[in-house]
């Protein structure tokens, strides 16, 4: 019997829906890096869009060809363009532009789609990209130059080095403030770390910039804020230990935090949601075990920076963080719990 | 057809050679013995000088482990096999310095280590030691030529791109510059895991192919 009229709809909840699945977030976090890229490019000039421009094609290029037959391409999550940009702000403004590229292919291939694409690589894959091109070209990665606030957007010839050959063209170099302070023991004015106008990668000078994208990132949920939050106290902490104890020696823990990469790894890097551990307790401590390694490699290590190594080990132990921090299920016994896998 | 005839008593033939080179490969079918293939591979002489030393210690050593095969008690004959070879590695390691000081310089110990090669000590257990001599031999000499051509595709990979040279000549000109992790140990991994993925490839392919033609 056909009814007639307006008919009563019996649905479940929940009625309001937000649209958050992988292409949203990912392309959330592509937006907040937006703000990062522009005050690199003001500092920098046209090399860092160039240097973006490369790591991107050079991510994206082997995602869209290696997927190309499988069904769940993920070009179009932009996640692959997140790891492009994160690698390009992790270069020095001087890195030849093939260099730039070559780290997007080992960064996607090596890094990502090697393990079976998104959600199952184990280690942060700008990271990954990064450390490739550090171990291959060690000279490369530790030329860095003063930045030149919107002078007339500046391109460096050693960017145009062709393919597979050395960069010829000599930059006037400088040592990054954590190299200065690690070899010469010469400290640099914190407004100037905050600001961004010292020495360093595309993405580790402005200080302020990063830590305004991620508080939007926090508050629209898409990155874990507990993982930041305690990299950074860990660091302050130490570093204040540290500092107490002997001032001439170590630095103060405000040029620990601002200095290096410490603030894009922790803010960008660390919070992968892929590579972190999917459980609160658990993020505390990785972010806790990134602070110490960032502080032991800086402080005791033969490099001046460490927050790449820093994050690249913690991401190796988030299986074992996540299986010690899994939630008791309400009314288990203690002991089984133990034996479960 | 498609078995592994490691100890069928049926005459040697073509394949008992040629398998050591493709459908047995020692480094990249059955994956034995890495340290070498790991260790001194970081330029194409070294690989070749280490192949062939490899390939002499496993020739001669499977020679006296055939021969002597029926009167090797069982209980010790790992140790037996481990004499047999360490002689002849013995005469490889006082070879090579007499033909070239600067090879053997950067060989360092990794000659002498030839003694644990789990290829060798593979063979001879699995084949050898069930096998007449002149059997052995061609098996020998098959899985020989498969790990010395193995260790040099590694060693081709990586001094190109490590040192932008082929046996020292510059294939990229004078400006190239190294990828610095090829010639470290970080690199022998890379380029392991990409022949591996080449030949796991072609398999794949070779396994279609068939397949298809049975269809």
């Amino acid at each position: 019997m056909p009814t007639k009229g307006p008919q009563l709809l019996l649905t479940t909840s929940p009625f309001l829906k937000q649209r958050e699945d992988t292409a949203f977030l990912m392309w959330q976090v592509n937006y907040s890096l937006v703000p990062v890229l522009l005050v690199a490019v003001w500092f920098f000039g046209i090399a860092a869009l160039l240097l973006t421009s490369a790591c991107i094609a050079g991510a994206a290029l082997p995602e869209w060809f290696l997927g190309r037959k499988s069904e769940r391409n993920t070009l179009r999550d932009g996640s692959g363009i997140i790891t492009g940009a994160l690698l390009a702000l992790t270069l020095p403004p001087t890195t030849p532009l093939w260099m730039a590229f070559l780290g997007g292919v080992i960064a996607i291939t090596l890094g990502k789609l090697i393990f079976g694409g998104i959600g199952s690589n184990i280690f942060n894959p700008a990271l990954v990209g990064r450390a490739f091109l550090q171990a291959a070209f060690p000279a490369a990665m530790t030329t860095w130059m003063l930045p030149e606030p919107g002078a007339s957007l500046p391109l460096h010839g050693r960017l145009l080095a062709l393919p597979f050959l050395k960069p010829d063209v000599d930059v006037i170099t400088t040592a990054t403030p954590l190299a200065s302070m690690k070899f010469d023991a010469a400290s640099t004015p914190v407004a100037d770390l905050l600001l961004g106008s010292t020495a360093g990668s595309l993405g580790e000078t402005s200080t302020i910039v990063i830590l305004l994208c991620g508080l939007y990132l926090a508050v629209r949920r898409v990155l874990n804020w507990r993982i930041p939050v305690s990299i950074f106290a860990t660091v302050a902490l130490l570093a204040a230990v540290m500092y107490a104890i002997d001032p001439s020696r170590f630095a103060t823990p405000q040029f620990h935090l601002f200095s290096g990469g410490l603030m894009l790894g922790a803010v960008f890097m660390a919070t992968d949601p892929v590579s972190s551990p999917i459980t609160q307790r658990g993020c505390w401590i990785f972010g806790a075990g990134i602070g110490v390694l960032v502080i032991v490699i800086r402080v005791f290590g033969g490099l001046p920076e460490g927050v790449m190594y820093a994050i690249l080990l913690m991401n190796a132990a988030t299986p074992l963080i996540n299986r010690t921090t899994q939630a008791r299920i309400y009314g288990e016994n203690r002991r089984r719990e133990r034996s479960s896998p | 057809m498609d078995n592994i005839s490691i100890s069928s008593p049926e005459q040697a033939n073509l394949d008992t050679v040629l398998k050591g080179l493709w459908k047995e490969n020692p480094v990249f079918v059955q994956v034995l013995g890495m340290c070498p293939v790991l260790a001194v591979t970081n330029t194409v002489m070294n690989s070749l000088v280490m192949g062939l030393a490899t390939m002499f210690v496993l020739v001669s050593s499977s020679i006296f482990v055939s021969a002597f095969r029926k009167v090797i008690p069982r209980q010790v004959r790992i140790a037996t096999y481990i004499l047999i070879i360490a002689t002849f590695v013995t005469v490889a390691d006082y070879v090579i310095p007499a033909i070239s000081l600067e090879v053997h310089r950067s060989l360092g110990a990794f000659v002498a280590l030839i003694v644990v090669n789990c290829v060798i000590l593979g063979r001879a257990e699995a084949f050898s030691s069930k096998n007449p001599i002149g059997k052995s031999i061609l098996d020998a000499l098959g899985m020989g030529a498969g790990f010395t051509i193995a260790i040099v595709l590694l060693g081709i990979v990586r001094e190109l791109l490590g040192n932008g040279t082929i046996l020292d000549f510059p294939v990229f000109g004078p400006d190239y510059e190294p990828w610095v992790v090829m010639v470290l140990p970080g690199g022998a991994f890379f380029a392991l895991g990409a022949w591996l993925l080449v030949f796991a490839w072609f398999k794949e392919r070779g396994s279609q192919k068939q397949n298809e033609v049975a269809a």
